[in-house]
């Protein structure tokens, strides 16, 4: 019979039952609603063992490859280590090795983790100080690629964490971090399929690693980045991706300012997912990734819905609406 | 043994096929798009296609309660007859667009049609 590990204890799971029926019948309290797979309020996530293809039925592929299932639809042929989904937010310390400037207001900073984080390129790790104060960071760093994890820190007003960073934070300095977490990132294995990026602000920074994680596993598909921004100051990192348009054929960027029309030649006017959505009418078959100011991702996840796309194929960042994000700024 | 409504239909494939046509109707409806539209998308979906697999007569968990408290913040947000009839126009719709003939098409129209008073929750 197949053994469940859990939160320290070991339990037995029958092959007629459920990972769910077996918790539950020994009294662990879990979060279910449904028990049919559809609300996937169960999720639980394997650290170890074979999950049941029938267990990740539905989910997306982002989550599927990070172990999480259904617990209702998992019946274990062979043992299964397994935690809740927050159990693996584990904090971790790095060092400060670089900072500086993007733009005046936007900071990158890259940090040399003491324990190398296993994550995929537009995941976001948290960053928390020594007094307890924790914000989330999108990661702009490509794991085969850069030695460092770099996050881009907009200097927000009256923002404790983002101003203490920008004005305070050192190299060598040392900080604490958990995560990876999130599920907006490349997966391979659909070399060929269009992928299209919208972000704004420092919603570029995961759309940056995933571009590049796209382009350097050798994606054949377009792969279509609009960067946004209210003021041409806010926009950055166009030489990077000007180069990769140069070295990529496939790769298109357009970098679109919202405020006035711009007197640079090789920026758009108007909203990035105005501009990507007006160019791009059919993403039937599309991947989308939105990262950023959340009533752009909200507005842009239904446009994206409605031209076509598949709900699992769009993948969302709202900055500082999920998890965290979530608390208010003080 | 004749065939449910739900196996002449197509059953889990069905619906599979009919939940992103009849969702993206309801959205494109700026008189309906409000009440469908949360911060959750994909579980909004996983709702239309339990409400398509209930109206095409398969297996589900509704109750008459469910619907009534599913639904009650919405009919405190001005939910009234004239969006479920709506609602109803675009599950017709979606049916016409997959092909499924007239008659079954009534006897979904039919389920859905008896959810009424419990959506609404007189």
């Amino acid at each position: 019979m197949p053994i469940i590990r859990f939160n320290g204890d070991a339990y037995e799971c029958p092959t007629t039952e459920t990972v769910l029926q077996t918790l539950l019948a020994s009294g662990v309290a879990l979060p279910y609603s449904c028990k049919v797979g559809i609300c996937h309020t169960c999720l639980l996530r394997s650290l170890k063992g074979r999950v049941p293809p029938a267990a990740q039925q539905g989910l997306r592929e982002n989550l599927r490859l990070q172990g999480f299932f259904v617990s209702c639809l998992c019946r274990p042929e062979d043992d299964m280590d397994i935690c809740l989904p927050e159990d693996t937010h584990l904090l971790g310390r790095a060092i400060v090795v670089a900072k500086d400037f993007l733009t005046p207001r936007i900071c990158r900073v890259l940090l040399e983790p003491a324990t190398p984080l296993y994550y995929h390129a537009g995941q976001f790790i948290n960053l928390h100080r020594a007094d307890g104060l924790v914000r989330s960071y999108s990661l702009a760093s490509v794991p085969v690629l850069d030695r460092h994890l770099e996050i881009h820190v907009k200097r927000l007003q009256n923002g404790r964490m983002s101003n203490w960073i920008c004005d305070e934070l050192q190299v060598n300095d040392a900080v604490d971090l958990s995560g990876p977490h999130g599920e907006c990132f490349y997966v391979s294995g659909n070399p060929n399929q269009a992928l299209l990026l919208i972000g704004t602000g420092t919603g570029l920074a995961p759309l940056l690693g995933i571009v590049r994680d796209a382009l350097y596993s050798g994606h054949k598909g377009p792969v279509c980045l609009y960067h946004g921004s209210h003021e041409y100051a806010g926009l950055y990192s166009m030489d990077l991706l000007h180069g990769l348009v140069e070295r990529y054929p496939h790769f298109h960027y357009t970098p679109c300012v919202s405020s006035k029309p711009s007197r640079h030649t090789l920026v758009r006017a108007g909203r990035a997912d105005d501009n990507a959505f007006a160019d791009l009418p059919n993403l039937s078959g599309w991947r989308v990734f939105l990262c950023g100011n959340p009533p752009m991702v909200r507005s842009a996840r239904k446009k994206a819905y409605l031209a076509g796309a598949d709900m699992a194929e769009i993948c969302v960042d709202p900055f500082e609406v999920t998890d965290l994000r979530r608390a208010p700024r003080d | 043994m004749t065939a449910t409504l739900y196996e002449q239909i197509g059953g889990a494939s069905a619906v599979e096929a009919a939940v992103d046509i009849f969702y993206r109707k309801v959205l494109s409806d700026d008189s309906i798009s409000d009440f469908f539209e949360t911060v959750d998308m994909a579980a909004q979906r996983a709702k239309q296609k339990a409400f398509l697999t209930m109206v095409f007569g398969g297996p589900n968990h509704y109750t008459g309660k469910d619907m009534r408290n599913a639904h009650a913040h919405l009919v405190e947000q001005g939910l009234n007859d004239a969006h479920f009839d709506a609602v109803v126009g675009h599950l017709q719709a979606t049916l016409r667009d997959l092909g499924v003939p007239t008659g079954l098409i009534d006897e979904v129209t039919a389920i859905a049609a008896s959810t009424r008073d419990d959506v609404l929750n007189r």
